[in-house]
């Protein structure tokens, strides 16, 4: 590790150590590449890492646990004297975290790979400028500075809570309103209803998770709305001001304007790509209106010995996705034929039902004007999801008729996010239903659903009985 | 901003490995002043910078392959600025891969949070359709490790015919395509060799795969080769440059051509004699050290002239003999830097004197790396003589596609019988190597016979050739 003033030059510099920029590092280094890593942040992981994914599964995993609790009653099954203690909690997430990021720094080090800690910035097309002090001169770059917490507009009180805030724990508050009722926001309204507080979340567009398919949301939601105090879609937050420790809060819903007054605000409204004040305009990469680096298929920006990953590049800002774009331009820089061609990516959102999906979607399948064959199983037929006793659910997959190519999967219930494996592997490898049906799936498990929607999808279900 | 493309080599030369910069990018270079070094196949060539101005970057590390027609320079000549950031720009995303990218279906806005501001909905700015999607949109069906087989086989996948369900394309369907004649490139760019950085196992099994398929001879066993350094040290060097020519043209010409070797030998005696005469009298003026190889040069000529068939190519996709009424002979040349054959053009109408200066001139040059490319293009029939270095007989492998190569041995002193009479004779051992598919064993008799008659007559050179 080096820290202060250097100049140094080395064949391969990566900005950042998120999920993307430390796996294309290490994959360099096995590669044979003398590579450096810049990290603006104390430790390596990235958001991801260090105030995001996984902290936030620390959390939900906690309060899906005290809710499983409560709701074993009817099992025969009772607590008494059930707690959750915010502070123990918040120490097991940093414990997790900590353990997390010390294996890459580890697997950074055993490698050879120099952290170099401070602000990165390009003087020029060949060269890094280290705040603090030093140049890094480079054969080739790798950026993966990732993306920022957008912030509301100004004039509305910044003391509000960011999605980092929130992910500290530092208390519990009354009653919090969620500002955005994306996954983020989602998940952790979801925590702090679950710790006690009283969660309200108020969301623009006309219903939550916009992107997923509307069957898919609604059976959260409804499940959801028995957690939360109140979900406002349709509503626009107009002002937010603090007052004797709390914030007054104005939301317009259908050209009402309505006072209310929370604890504490938790604004999640979207991440924006890092890719200000990082010296691009020294350098010919193009980056659009939105901030994001215009790349090829190999992850290469304008200056073909830059590269660009994760969330400063085009597509979903998600942390499997930076990392397979890191191996990409990692063996693009060694002079592999690669690309990334991927077809699926799969979507995860960690409520409670958890929703995921990869492919095509049916929204997405309409605006395409594209006909797809749908094959829906419901979790209510299946034995296992009985026997736990989470028969909210669905799981759906998306062929072509022509073909009964698989184009799509779209799940909501519990483990969702571990089942759409099965699915991004199906797209993936071209398969088809019958390669779905005809595969073996254990009995009795959630993954049944999968073979089961493709069975419905083929017409060759036999756990439903349909009406001619 | 000029886009310097690496220029035409020469005749079927795709490629060539780049041996040194002369310039790094932030140099200013100006009109015809070295740029790079690069080896092909036959030869090491500086090019000269067509542009003068400054360098903005360049492609190819040394030792990296780079294509004719690929830009391995741009160079900032102060014209046309505008037109190169809009091409860089454009470049990225007119790749299909951001095409197949788009297509993933993440509706934009939706894995981040729920903007409260209006979210477009629409997808991200390089989402363009799938140039060359089948039913609605979708790119080719084909598992991940297919699509790395065909990137790194540089086959197009939506040209490849799915044999898989739903039109699925496999990896064996991949080959098939490569083996049944893809369109130009493709076959190319399976022989051709990746980087030289490139993950040697996976390089090796991909290309190993590609041969099997594409050969499918019955009984041909291709198998990654073992671990030699479990058994003791090795030292590991890439094929390349002539190397690797020499690789391709000699199991190009073992496979393809049925060959046949006819041997005789050839007295010298009276020839030698001559021959060291000649040198002796004419000494201090340029005819160059007048080598055997050059007497055997004159009469070879007036042996093709005799039997055309050997001085023929064979087109085996046509199906047609193509004999030639020129009389180019190259001669296998020991460089140090490997095996190099300079070609000596009309030896039908240059003298003795001319061909043996030629030959000196072009095995220097040869040596120094510096002979010309076409000096070492459009033989017709090569001969190699390894008698300098020794051998009493030598099957050579004919230089395809020419028909006939003549392996010359050493010439000794010999006893042999003259007239019923043991006497010591200078006798050259020669190996006629020919393709049976143009001539047969009874045309290589009579060739090699009237070969051996000239040869052992100096007279008879003279009036005959």
């Amino acid at each position: 590790m080096v820290m202060g003033s250097l100049n140094t030059e080395v064949e391969v510099v990566v900005i950042g150590s998120g999920p993307g920029g430390y796996v294309a590092a290490l994959r360099l280094a096995d590669l044979g590449k003398e590579v450096m890593i810049v990290e603006e942040r104390e430790r390596p992981g990235g958001v991801c890492l260090l105030e995001g994914c996984i902290p936030s599964k620390a959390l939900i995993n906690a309060i899906e646990l005290s809710e499983a609790a409560k709701g074993a009653e009817r099992l025969g099954l009772t607590f008494t004297g059930l707690k959750l203690d915010h502070v123990k909690l918040r120490a097991w997430t940093d414990g997790v975290v900590a353990q997390l990021s010390g294996g890459v720094k580890t697997l950074l080090q055993k490698r050879g790979v120099e952290i170099v800690h401070g602000r990165a910035r390009f003087q020029d097309n060949h060269s890094l400028a280290i705040e603090g002090g030093g140049t890094i001169a480079f054969k080739q770059c790798i950026i993966a500075t990732g993306s920022s917490l957008n912030r509301l507009p100004a004039g509305i009180d910044q003391s509000v809570w960011s999605s980092a805030d929130a992910l500290k724990l530092e208390e519990v508050p009354g009653t919090l309103l969620v500002v955005g009722g994306g996954y983020i926001g989602l998940e952790l309204g979801l925590v702090y209803a679950g710790l006690g507080s009283r969660v309200s979340v108020v969301e623009f567009s006309p219903r939550l998770l916009m992107g997923a398919d509307l069957d898919l949301v609604e059976v959260m939601v409804k499940q959801v709305t028995k957690r939360l105090n109140a979900v406002m879609t349709d509503s626009k937050v107009k002002g937010i001001e603090p007052r004797d420790g709390g914030f007054d809060v104005e939301i317009e819903h259908e050209g009402k304007t309505e006072r209310q007054r929370y604890d504490r605000v938790l604004v999640a409204i979207g991440r924006r790509p890092n890719t200000d004040g990082i010296g691009l305009e020294h350098t010919k990469i193009v980056v659009d209106d939105k901030g994001v680096i215009e790349t090829d298929g190999e992850c290469r920006t304008a200056e073909p010995h830059i590269y660009a990953i994760g969330d400063v590049s085009h597509g979903p800002m998600l942390a499997h996705k930076a990392s397979r774009e890191g191996k990409v331009a990692a063996e693009s820089i060694a002079g592999h034929k690669v690309e990334f061609d991927n077809r699926a990516i799969p979507a995860v959102v960690f409520t409670d039902p958890e929703i995921s999906w990869c492919g095509l979607t049916e929204r997405r399948a309409e605006e395409l004007g594209v006909t797809v064959n749908v094959g829906r199983f419901p979790l209510s037929a299946l034995g296992r999801a009985r026997a736990i006793g989470h028969t909210e659910g669905l799981v759906k997959v998306l062929s072509e008729p022509e073909t009964d190519l698989i184009l799509g999967v779209g799940i909501v219930g519990p483990h969702a996010s571990e089942l759409i494996a099965e699915g991004a592997l199906a797209i993936e490898m071209g398969a088809t239903l019958a390669d779905l049906t005809e595969t073996i799936h254990p009995h009795p498990t959630l993954s049944e659903a999968l073979m089961e929607a493709a069975e419905m999808a083929a017409g060759t279900a036999v756990h439903v009985f349909k009406r001619s | 901003m000029f886009e310097f493309k690496l220029p035409d080599l020469g005749e079927g030369i795709h490629e060539g490995e780049v041996l040194k910069w002369h310039v790094q990018p932030g140099d200013v270079v100006v009109e015809d002043a070295p740029l790079v070094e690069v080896e092909t196949d036959k030869a090491a060539v500086t090019i000269p910078s067509p542009r003068g101005g400054k360098v903005v970057s360049t492609t190819g590390e040394i030792g990296d392959v780079v294509a004719t027609g690929q830009v391995i320079a741009v160079i900032d000549d102060g014209q046309g600025a505008s037109v190169t950031p809009a091409a860089a720009a454009a470049a990225p995303a007119s790749k299909p891969a951001a095409a197949g990218r788009a297509a993933e279906e993440m509706p934009a806005g939706l894995p981040v949070e729920e903007p409260v501001k209006a979210a477009p909905a629409a997808p991200p700015a390089r989402a363009v359709t799938q140039p060359n999607s089948t039913v609605s949109g979708r790119p080719v069906p084909a598992a991940p490790a297919t699509r790395r087989l065909a990137r790194e086989l540089g086959v197009d996948l939506t040209l490849v015919p799915g044999t898989g369900p739903g039109g699925r394309v496999t990896p064996a369907d991949v080959q098939a395509f490569l083996a049944g004649g893809a369109p130009a490139p493709a076959a190319a760019a399976a022989t051709a060799p990746a980087t030289a950085t490139a993950d040697r196992a996976v390089d090796g099994t991909t290309r190993m795969a590609a041969a099997a398929a594409a050969s499918a001879i019955p009984f041909l066993d291709l198998e990654p080769m073992p671990d030699f350094s479990l058994q003791g040290p090795v030292e590991i060097e890439p094929l390349r440059s002539i190397r690797r020519k020499v690789a391709r043209k000699m199991t190009t010409s073992m496979i393809l051509v049925p060959h046949v070797a006819h041997m005789d030998d050839a007295d010298v005696t009276a020839l030698e004699e001559f021959r060291l005469r000649m040198k002796t009298q004419r000494e201090g003026e340029p005819v160059g050290k007048l080598t055997l190889l050059s007497f055997v040069i004159r009469a070879i000529t007036a042996g093709l002239r005799a039997a055309p068939a050997f001085n023929a190519s064979l087109d085996p996709f046509r199906e047609e003999i193509i004999y030639k009424k020129y009389y180019n002979i190259g001669f296998a040349a020991d460089t140090g830097k490997g095996l190099v054959v300079p070609v000596i053009r009309g030896t039908d109408v240059k003298s003795i004197r001319e061909i043996s200066r030629e030959i000196e001139e072009k095995a220097a040059l040869a040596r120094e790396g510096k002979l010309p490319l076409e000096d070492m293009q459009g033989g017709t029939f090569t001969i190699t003589n390894v008698g300098p270095l020794g051998g009493t007989a030598l099957i050579p492998t004919i230089n395809y596609p020419e028909v006939a190569i003549l392996g010359m041995g050493r010439v000794q002193e010999k006893p042999v019988v003259r007239d019923g009479q043991i006497v010591i004779r200078k006798i050259l051992p020669l190996t006629l190597a020919f393709d049976h598919r143009v001539a047969d064993g009874a045309d290589a008799a009579r060739f090699v016979g009237e070969l051996v008659r000239n040869l052992s007559d100096p007279n008879l050179l003279l009036l005959d050739t």
